[in-house]
């Protein structure tokens, strides 16, 4: 197939080759001149590119410390604290967000009027309005007009709800916690809302039809016909939904919860390194979605068709 | 793809590769250039002051119905521009949050920080930032609800207190807290204004922050008088304004307005009398208004440059009245904002 008497420029493998390298070339000088830029810039504002600051002490308080930590600790304990928040919030929101937007996108192709219409006025809402509207929404509008502390509404003396949060026998939640949590829940409950209409929709009408002549009960179709078939539509865009509400975590600086990102800033701002910070926000960030999304990966494969 | 297409491909690569390369080294002359010039000769050409202010801060600054700017951090920014241009309202103001702040003057989106900022030694020798003369003195407070009883910190163990993120304020009180052994809640807010809103909601029992704010914000709380600030001093805060580091001929401008502001004050001078100053016989006041001597044209400016300040803004009494003085809604007490001559800590090296 290789004709040797043809020269070099002449054969596409050669030129393939020459692109891939041309390519890399270009990225490795374009990140060259981007860093020698920095440093420059940073020289002369006399500072030293570098994570030491990570070792010095914080000196700054923390609300919600899942892990012991006090303001004597070091800035990486601090972002500890902030990544478990994270990562609370993010965990907890997926659950939540899944069970809404199944429910909310399953109700509205129901053939009961008002729950139809409920959901589709949900969706309608959340979807479009801002998010950090709606965070401030939940924050201010539901969890501070709750009553203060000092009236707080008991539940079956198990649990007790005030301005400043759920108390449960063995823990307690913050506003700022549900808050975060209630928006990021229903906001992206309601885009999920979507993508599991969709997915349903795209399930060819026969098979409800041979699943219903078969003499099963509605529920049961959905349940082992229809939505097994939809999750092969539903997956994917799935994954970027939690990948957007991790991402969307970061916006709790608004609300005062303290997650990683929040935390970063205050240490960058102490610290006056923007650079270092933002570079480590970047990966936590990085991390996080790429994790979800291997998971997801993982998952998907497990529902698509087996070919046998 | 055929070898017609391959080369129609990559020939713009391969062009934008090689112009790439005397454009990169161009901007490393112009660089290297700006590392010499100064931000003051920039300005100039500019014709206008860009100015970082909060712009939320009733009387130091912030913007009034009129859509103006007005306050004691902004006559700082007004004054430099009146020596720069013989013209206060040269002046393009940014608001910038108490986290924006620092990166901004780093990367010279602004040209001065104007903004209740504390003057620390980190920020001073490890930000990048470079300070001028302190223009106000300030400690940190703590603002309770009357109700609430509380009258010193220890009345605040357990309790959730509010401040705002990427401030000396958010430190003290942890440092505080942490040397008398009382556990509290931190309520951290990006916003200001969230921050008093969360505390006028009741969710916080406290509010910590610069007295002068405290204040401040009290003026425009709900029920202003239904809140008390505790006599409790939980450290000093000088506020200075702010360039960046390593460009001391700019540096030594803004340092020497404010300083003009302080000794106008101590000579007497204000905006209403300072054209009869012109004839003085006093040899402090004739180098101090540029009537004798060149003071100003070591600096870059003209030698008449305080005259302008002071005919365009006034003297440092002037704008401490006409912003936080007993005629304003927040009747701040001058204390140790007072001139060294009467008892204060405001001094000024001479002009000479």
């Amino acid at each position: 197939m290789h004709n040797f008497k043809s020269p070099l420029w002449r054969d596409r493998r050669y030129w393939q080759i020459i692109v891939q390298l041309i390519a890399a070339f270009l990225v490795a000088f374009v990140v060259a001149i981007l860093w020698i830029n920095l440093n420059r810039n940073l020289q002369q504002l006399g500072i030293k590119f570098g994570f030491d600051f990570l070792k010095q002490q914080a000196s700054f308080d923390i609300s919600e410390t899942p892990i012991s930590y006090n303001p004597s600790d070091t800035y990486s304990r601090a972002l500890w604290v902030g990544l478990i928040n994270s990562l609370r919030v993010a965990i907890a929101g997926i659950i939540f967000t899944t069970i809404v937007g199944i429910f909310a996108g399953i109700s509205r192709l129901s053939d009961n009027w008002l729950l139809r219409n409920i959901a589709g006025v949900y969706v309608e809402i959340f979807r479009n309005t801002p998010l950090l509207l709606q965070l401030l929404f939940w924050y201010f509008a539901v969890f501070l007009s709750l009553p203060k502390i000092e009236n707080q509404i008991s539940v079956l003396n198990l649990v007790s709800i005030s301005q400043s949060g759920v108390q449960f026998p063995w823990f307690r939640l913050s506003s700022e916690f549900f808050a975060l949590l209630m928006g990021l829940t229903f906001y992206t409950g309601a885009f999920v809302a979507e993508i599991v209409r969709g997915g349903i929709q795209s399930v060819p009408k026969g098979q409800w039809e041979a699943a219903r002549s078969l003499g099963l009960k509605p529920g049961l179709v959905m349940r082992l016909v229809i939505f097994p078939q939809a999750l092969r539509v539903i997956v994917p865009p799935l994954t970027s939904q939690y990948l957007n509400l991790t991402k969307n975590s970061s916006l709790a600086i608004a609300v005062g919860y303290p997650d990683v990102y929040f935390v970063a800033s205050t240490t960058f701002n102490q610290t006056g390194r923007a650079v270092e910070a933002m570079l480590l926000i970047m990966l936590t960030y990085l991390t996080l979605s790429l994790t979800i999304s291997l998971g997801m990966n993982f998952f998907n494969r497990m529902v698509t068709i087996k070919e046998r | 793809m055929d070898k017609k297409t391959l080369i129609l491909a990559i020939a713009p690569l391969i062009l934008s590769l090689t112009a790439c390369t005397p454009e990169v080294a161009n901007t490393g002359d112009t660089g290297a250039k700006q590392a010499t010039q100064s931000r003051l000769d920039t300005i100039k050409s500019r014709g206008q002051l860009i100015c970082g202010v909060s712009g939320e801060l009733p009387g130091f600054s912030f913007v009034g119905t009129d859509g103006k700017y007005s306050g004691l951090d902004v006559d700082v920014c007004r004054a430099i521009a009146s020596a720069l241009f013989d013209n206060p309202d040269a002046v393009e103001y940014r608001n910038l949050n108490a986290k924006e702040r620092f990166t901004a003057v780093q990367t010279a989106e602004v040209d001065v920080l104007s903004r209740n900022t504390t003057y620390t030694l980190s920020r001073d020798t490890s930000v990048g930032l470079e300070f001028a003369p302190i223009i106000f003195y300030d400690g940190q407070g703590i603002m309770v609800r009357k109700s609430s009883g509380s009258k010193t910190l220890a009345d605040l163990k357990d309790k959730a207190i509010c401040t705002q993120t990427g401030t000396t304020n958010e430190q003290n009180l942890a440092d505080q807290m942490r040397k008398r052994g009382i556990p509290y809640k931190p309520l951290v807010f990006e916003d200001v204004n969230t921050a008093y809103a969360t505390y006028a909601q009741g969710r916080c029992d406290a509010v910590t922050s610069d007295k002068s704010q405290l204040i401040s914000r009290r003026s425009i709380l709900p029920n202003p008088e239904d809140n008390v600030i505790l006599d409790e001093n939980l450290s000093s805060e000088p506020f200075a304004p702010a360039v960046a580091d390593g460009d001391s001929k700019w540096a030594n401008t803004v340092k020497w307005v404010v300083y003009s502001l302080i000794k106008a004050e101590e000579l007497g001078i204000n905006s209403q009398n300072v054209a009869k100053f012109a004839n003085s016989n006093d040899p402090e006041i004739r180098r101090f208004l540029g009537t004798e001597g060149n003071l100003g044209q070591g600096m870059g400016l003209p030698n008449d440059f305080a005259v302008r300040i002071i005919k365009h803004v006034g003297n440092y009494g002037e704008i401490y009245d006409r912003n936080l003085g007993a005629k304003t809604k927040l009747n701040f007490p001058r204390g140790q904002n007072q001139l060294w001559t009467k008892g204060g800590l405001l001094f000024s090296p001479p002009f000479r």
